[in-house]
C-alpha cells in the first residue's frame, strides 16, 4: 500500500514543527496518535450500528482491544465517526456482554450455565420435534379445494439477520429452507 | 440505494423526507454538507424540526402518514409548472403507454375492487396492447388514456391547498419545497431523495416510496450522479440480509419463494420469468431459470440434477403471508412451538409488543443468539410476571461480535465491505456462522437417522473445509458461484474457456443446466479469479464523482449508480457534461465510466439499443405501476388512527388493508398524534447501546417530547414524569417540553404531537419503557411493514413512578 493520509500527514506535521522550533522533532508526545497506536497490531473493520458502512481501525495487544478509531483512509467516513462507531471499543470491552452459553428451564425463574455441546445437541432435538411433528407435506387449498405439495414446517419461525455478516445471512436462509421453515423474516419487515 | 452515500454531494437539492440522517445516519451529513457547500440546497420534510431540519434550507412540517399527499401535490406541482424533464419522460418513463379501456378511479377506490376480501385485481390495470402483443404508446403523450395524461388527472386533485390542508404544512413552505426541489427537473441539474422509516412505515408505505420514485422520473433524477431514490439503511446489514433472502417471500438474489401452486420448477419459472415481445426490452428477470437453477446447485450441489428439477421440491412452498406481524400473531394463538432469533428483539422491536411478550410465553423453546441479555431472551421474568408461570425453555446462546469474525457486510449503497477478525470471540461466544453451521450440521445428523421427509436435509451440500469454525471464503466463493464442469462460453467477439471449478466471472455467465453454481446471483462477481474483491482499499477516483470502483464492490457487477443508461440521451450522450456517468464511445463502441446497465449500445441503435430500465419487462420506468396491492398510482388515504378526515376521496384508509381489532378513531379518548424515532445515541431495539457506558452517559433513559403548548395545557413540565396511553397499552417517560415539536392543523384545528424514541426496554444497563407498547400491528399492503408512525394516543401528567 501507498504511503497514508495519516502516514503523509504525521511526516508533513513533523517536518512543519522542525522548521518552527528550529529544533530536532521528537517522537509525538504522550497523547499523540503514534504513540497510542505504537507497537500495536492493527486491522480495518467497518462499524456495525447503521448502514453508512464507515470503516474503523482496530488495535490490538497481546490479543486484546485496546482501541478502537475512524478509519481515516476510509472514502465514507474519511475518519469520523458518531457517537455510536466510537463507543464500538465497548461493545468489545463490555462487562455486561454474554459469555457463556445460558438455559432457563421451563418455570424456573433463573438461568442456567451449560455447554455448548449439551446446548446444541438439545435445540438440534427440539428442532427435529417440531420439524417432524409440524411438517406439513400437502395441503388443500380452500380456494380451489385442490391439494397441493408444499413441503413445510409450520411450528418454527426464524427471526434476524440484519446484524449477520452476507456469509452468515446465505448460510442462514439456506437452513432455513433446507428445514422447511417458511417462517423467516428479519428487522427489513419492522 | 439507487445510488450511495458520497454521490449526495453530487446533488443540487436533497429531499429528506421521512428520514433525518443528521440524527440516525450522521457522517451522511458530510456528504449532503458537501453538496450544500456547492450550492446545493437540503430540504427537511418531518413531522418534528429534526437535526437534519437545523441544517436545512427548507423545513417543511408535515403530519405523520400523509407523505402521498405531500409527494402528490409536488407531482402535481412538476406538471403544471413544466418543470418535468420532457425527454426523459417520454423516452424512458411507461408515460406514453396506453392503459386498457377498464382502468377507472373513482372516490379513492381504483377498478376491480372487491371489497369482501380488500383486494383488487390487478389485470384489470394493464396496458392496451397491439396486435403484437406490445403496449400501445402515444409519443406525443396527448392521448387521454396514455399514462401521461392520467398522471396529470389524477394528481391535478393534489392542488397546493388541498395538500397543505392535509398535511399541515405551512403554504409558503410547500411552496419553497416544491419550487426548490422542481427546479432539478433539467437536463443539468440534479435532485436525490432520502428516506427512511418515515416513508415504509405506513399502511400504504409501499405507495409512499413509489411517490418518491415517481417525482424522479418526472424530473429525470434516476440513473444520475446526485440522483435517486435513495433508502437510508437502519442496520449495518440490512441491506445483505434482504439481499440475501431472509423474508417469507423471498430467495437470495430477490427471486420469489416459491408458492404453493408452482407445483414444479417448471410451473416456478413459468410464473415468476416475466417476458416481453419487444426486442428493445433487456428484461434482465428474463434471466430467472438461470439465476434458479445456479442457487439450487448451491443448494443441492450433486444431488440437484435435471433429471430431478434441481431438487426444486424439497423448498417450502408458501400459501399465504408469514411477515413479522402475521409470525406474531400466529405465536400469539399458540400455532409455533418453536422460535429462534439471531440478533433480532421482537419484544421491543415490534409493535403491539405487550402481545408479543405475552406470545412468546406460548412457545416451548425459544433461541436466543446474541451479544447480551435483551428483553426477548428474558421475557420470562419481566416486570409484572412470574417466571412459574412461564414454560417456555429458553436457550441465550453468546454471540461473536462484529470485530471477533471475519466476513462481508453490504451498506445502504450496495458495497459490500470485508471485515476482519481483530481478537478472539469474549469468553465462550461463538460467531453466528459457527452457530448456523453446528445447527446444520447436527440436524443433518439426526437425520441420517430418520425422520419426516428428511432429504431435504440429508442431501443439503454443506462443505465448508474441515476445521472447528466453517471457513468463510469458501462460503463466500459459493455465493459468487463456479462452474461445476468445463465450458466455453463464446460472448460476442470473445471466446471464453472456463475449467470446473472456476469462479464464474460474472452473472452473465450463470446457466439454467446445472453447469453453475451461484448462492446469490446479484453477488456473482464479488470474488473471483482476481480474489476477494470485497476487501478491496483502493481509492482511485477516475471519474471524479466519487464512485471509487475499487474500494469494496457494489452489487450488481460493481456498478455503483443503477439504471446509469437513464443518465444519458438515447444516442448515449450525457444529460449532463458536467457530472458524466457513463458516456458512449462510439468510435470505440463501449461505454466509459461506471459500469453501464448492460453492455448494448445506446437506446437508438437500431439492432442492439436498449431501454434503461432493465428490471421492467417493458424496460420503462413505471410512473403507473402493474402489480401493487392497492393501486397502479398512490393516493392519499388516513393512517388508519387519524384525527383527520379524508379530504381527497370518501375512502378514509387504505381499502387494500385489513384493520385490526384493537385500533381506534376516538379522538376524545385518544386526542394526540403519536409518531416513533430513533436517534443517534441509541440503536434499534436498544441491546447493542444500552449496556455501553459512554451512550447511557449520553442518553440514560427513556423520554417522550411534547410541544409548549401541550405542556401548558397539561400542565406538565420540563422532566416531569408523564404517562403515554394507546388503545394497545401504555407506558411511563420523561417527558422533554421543546420548541422543535408544533402542533399540526388539521382541517382548522390545531393536533398535538407525541414524540417517542423507540429504543428502550427493561433488559441492559440503561432500561426504560418501549414506546413499542404503544403502537399499532398493522401493515402496509404490500410488504406489511407495521404504521409505526402514525397513531393516536393520550399523555397525562404522573404515572406511578412519578
Amino acid at each position: 500500500m501507498a504511503v497514508s493520509r495519516r502516514e503523509f500527514l504525521q511526516g508533513g506535521a513533523a517536518a512543519a514543527a522542525l522548521i518552527l522550533s528550529g529544533k530536532k522533532a521528537e517522537a509525538g508526545g504522550a497523547d499523540s496518535s503514534q504513540m497510542r497506536t505504537k507497537g500495536l497490531k492493527s486491522s480495518t473493520t467497518i462499524c456495525p450500528f447503521c448502514a453508512v458502512g464507515c470503516g474503523l481501525v482496530v488495535h490490538t495487544k497481546n490479543g486484546k482491544i485496546v482501541n478502537i478509531e475512524g478509519d481515516t483512509q476510509h472514502p465514507i467516513n474519511q475518519g469520523a465517526l458518531c457517537s455510536k462507531g466510537s463507543a464500538l471499543f465497548q461493545v468489545a470491552n463490555n462487562e455486561r456482554r454474554l459469555q457463556k452459553v445460558m438455559y432457563r428451564a421451563p418455570g424456573s425463574d433463573k438461568f442456567e450455565e451449560k455447554s455448548w455441546d449439551w446446548a446444541l445437541e438439545r435445540i438440534a432435538q427440539k428442532m427435529k420435534d417440531t420439524r417432524d411433528k409440524s411438517f406439513k407435506a400437502k395441503e388443500i387449498n380452500k380456494k380451489d379445494n385442490k391439494e397441493y405439495v408444499v413441503n413445510r414446517t409450520e411450528g418454527m419461525a426464524f427471526l434476524g439477520g440484519a446484524g449477520l455478516d452476507n456469509e452468515e445471512c446465505y448460510l442462514w436462509s439456506k437452513f432455513a429452507r433446507s428445514m422447511g421453515v417458511a417462517n423467516l423474516e428479519h428487522q427489513a419487515r419492522i | 440505494m439507487t445510488n450511495h452515500w458520497i454521490d449526495l454531494r453530487n446533488a443540487d437539492a436533497i429531499l429528506a423526507i421521512g428520514c433525518n440522517p443528521a440524527e440516525n445516519h450522521p457522517i451522511s451529513m458530510k456528504w449532503i454538507e458537501a453538496a450544500m457547500d456547492q450550492g446545493g440546497k437540503l430540504i427537511a420534510v418531518d413531522p418534528r424540526f429534526t437535526r437534519t431540519a437545523s441544517k436545512a434550507d427548507h423545513y417543511a412540517q408535515i403530519r405523520p402518514g400523509t407523505d402521498i399527499a405531500f409527494l402528490g401535490g409536488m407531482i402535481n406541482y412538476a406538471l403544471q409548472n413544466n418543470m418535468v424533464h420532457e425527454e426523459y419522460v417520454r423516452e424512458y418513463t411507461n408515460a406514453t403507454f396506453i392503459v386498457n379501456d377498464k382502468y377507472d378511479f373513482n372516490e379513492g377506490i381504483f377498478c376491480a375492487f372487491d371489497d369482501q376480501e380488500k383486494t383488487y385485481d390487478a389485470k384489470a390495470w394493464a396496458y392496451a396492447v397491439d396486435g403484437a402483443g406490445n403496449p400501445k404508446r402515444d409519443h406525443s403523450m396527448k392521448d387521454p388514456r396514455c399514462v401521461y395524461q392520467l398522471l396529470k388527472k389524477h394528481y391535478s386533485r393534489y392542488t397546493v391547498d388541498m395538500v397543505c390542508n392535509i398535511t399541515g404544512t405551512k403554504k409558503e413552505d410547500y411552496l419553497a419545497v416544491a419550487k426548490t426541489y422542481c427546479s432539478t427537473g433539467r437536463a443539468d441539474k440534479a435532485g436525490t431523495i432520502l428516506y427512511a422509516m418515515g416513508i415504509t412505515q405506513s399502511t400504504h408505505g409501499s405507495q409512499n416510496v413509489r411517490a418518491t420514485a415517481m417525482l424522479q422520473m418526472l424530473l429525470g433524477n434516476i440513473g444520475i450522479a446526485g440522483g435517486g431514490v435513495n433508502a437510508l439503511r437502519g442496520e449495518s446489514n440490512v441491506q445483505g440480509s434482504t439481499d440475501y433472502g431472509l423474508l417469507f417471500h423471498l430467495l437470495p438474489g430477490y427471486l420469489k419463494s416459491p408458492e404453493f401452486d408452482n407445483v414444479d420448477l417448471k410451473a416456478y419459472l413459468e410464473k415468476w420469468t416475466p417476458k416481453t415481445k419487444d426486442a428493445k426490452s433487456a428484461n434482465w428477470w428474463g434471466n430467472t431459470p438461470k439465476y434458479t437453477v445456479s442457487l439450487l446447485k448451491a443448494w443441492y450441489g450433486d444431488n440437484a440434477t435435471k433429471e430431478n428439477n434441481f431438487c426444486y421440491d424439497y423448498l417450502p412452498k408458501r400459501s399465504g403471508n408469514y411477515s413479522f406481524v402475521k409470525l406474531m400473531e400466529k405465536m400469539g394463538k399458540g400455532e409455533l412451538q418453536g422460535l429462534v432469533c439471531m440478533g433480532q428483539n421482537p419484544a421491543v422491536g415490534g409493535p403491539d409488543s405487550l402481545k408479543t411478550r405475552e406470545a412468546l410465553g406460548k412457545l416451548d423453546w425459544l433461541v436466543t443468539v446474541d451479544l447480551w441479555e435483551t428483553e426477548t431472551s428474558i421475557f420470562w421474568k419481566r416486570p409484572g410476571v412470574n417466571p412459574k408461570d412461564i414454560k417456555t425453555e429458553v436457550f441465550m446462546l453468546p454471540a461473536a461480535s462484529s470485530v471477533e469474525k471475519e466476513g462481508s457486510i453490504s451498506n445502504s449503497g450496495r458495497w459490500a465491505q470485508w471485515r476482519y477478525k481483530a481478537a478472539e470471540p469474549v469468553g465462550d461466544a461463538k460467531s453466528d456462522l459457527w452457530i448456523i453451521d453446528q445447527f446444520a450440521k447436527r440436524m443433518k445428523k439426526a437425520y441420517e437417522k430418520g425422520g419426516v421427509f428428511p432429504e431435504p436435509i440429508t442431501k443439503l451440500a454443506w462443505n465448508y473445509g474441515q476445521g472447528e469454525e466453517p471457513e468463510v471464503h469458501m462460503v463466500a466463493k459459493e455465493i459468487n458461484g463456479y462452474f461445476t464442469k468445463d465450458m466455453t462460453i463464446v460472448d460476442k467477439d470473445k471466446t471464453l474457456e472456463f475449467k470446473a471449478g472456476d469462479q464464474v466471472p460474472m452473472f452473465k455467465y450463470l446457466q439454467d443446466d446445472g453447469s453453475t453454481v451461484s448462492g446469490n446471483w446479484i453477488y456473482c462477481g464479488s470474488y473471483t479469479k482476481d480474489g476477494n474483491l470485497m476487501a478491496r482499499r483502493d481509492l482511485a477516483d477516475p471519474t471524479g464523482l466519487g464512485m471509487y470502483p475499487k474500494w469494496s464492490w457494489a452489487w450488481p457487477v460493481n456498478r455503483r449508480i443503477i439504471y446509469n443508461r437513464a443518465s444519458v440521451n438515447p444516442d448515449g450522450v450525457p444529460f449532463n457534461p458536467k457530472r458524466v456517468v457513463i458516456t458512449w464511445d462510439a468510435l470505440e463502441k463501449k461505454w466509459k465510466g461506471d459500469v453501464p446497465d448492460g453492455p448494448w449500445p445506446p437506446m437508438n441503435d437500431a439492432k442492439e439499443g436498449k431501454y434503461p430500465f432493465i428490471m421492467l419487462a417493458e424496460g420503462h420506468g413505471r410512473l403507473y405501476a402493474l402489480d401493487m396491492k392497492d393501486g397502479p398510482f398512490p393516493e392519499h388515504y388516513e393512517p388508519i388512527e387519524s384525527p383527520a378526515k379524508n379530504l381527497l376521496s370518501k375512502t378514509q384508509t387504505n381499502p387494500a388493508v385489513k384493520v385490526p381489532a384493537n385500533m381506534t378513531s376516538d379522538t376524545a379518548k385518544f386526542p394526540y398524534v403519536g409518531t416513533t424515532y430513533r436517534m443517534t445515541e441509541h440503536w434499534q431495539a436498544g441491546a447493542m447501546t444500552r449496556s455501553l457506558p459512554w451512550l447511557v452517559e449520553l442518553v440514560p433513559t427513556m423520554f417522550v417530547e411534547i410541544s409548549q403548548t401541550l405542556a401548558r395545557a397539561k400542565g406538565i413540565n420540563n422532566g416531569d414524569m408523564v404517562k403515554v396511553t394507546s388503545e394497545r397499552g401504555s407506558i411511563e417517560a420523561k417527558a422533554l417540553v421543546t420548541s422543535r415539536l408544533k402542533p399540526f392543523n388539521v382541517q382548522g384545528k390545531e393536533v398535538e404531537q407525541v414524540g417517542l424514541p423507540w429504543h428502550f426496554g427493561y433488559a441492559g444497563l440503561a432500561t426504560g419503557d418501549s414506546g413499542n407498547v404503544l403502537t399499532p400491528s398493522v401493515g402496509c399492503a404490500n410488504t406489511s411493514i407495521p404504521e409505526f408512525k402514525a397513531f393516536l394516543c393520550n399523555i397525562e401528567k404522573g404515572g406511578k413512578r412519578a
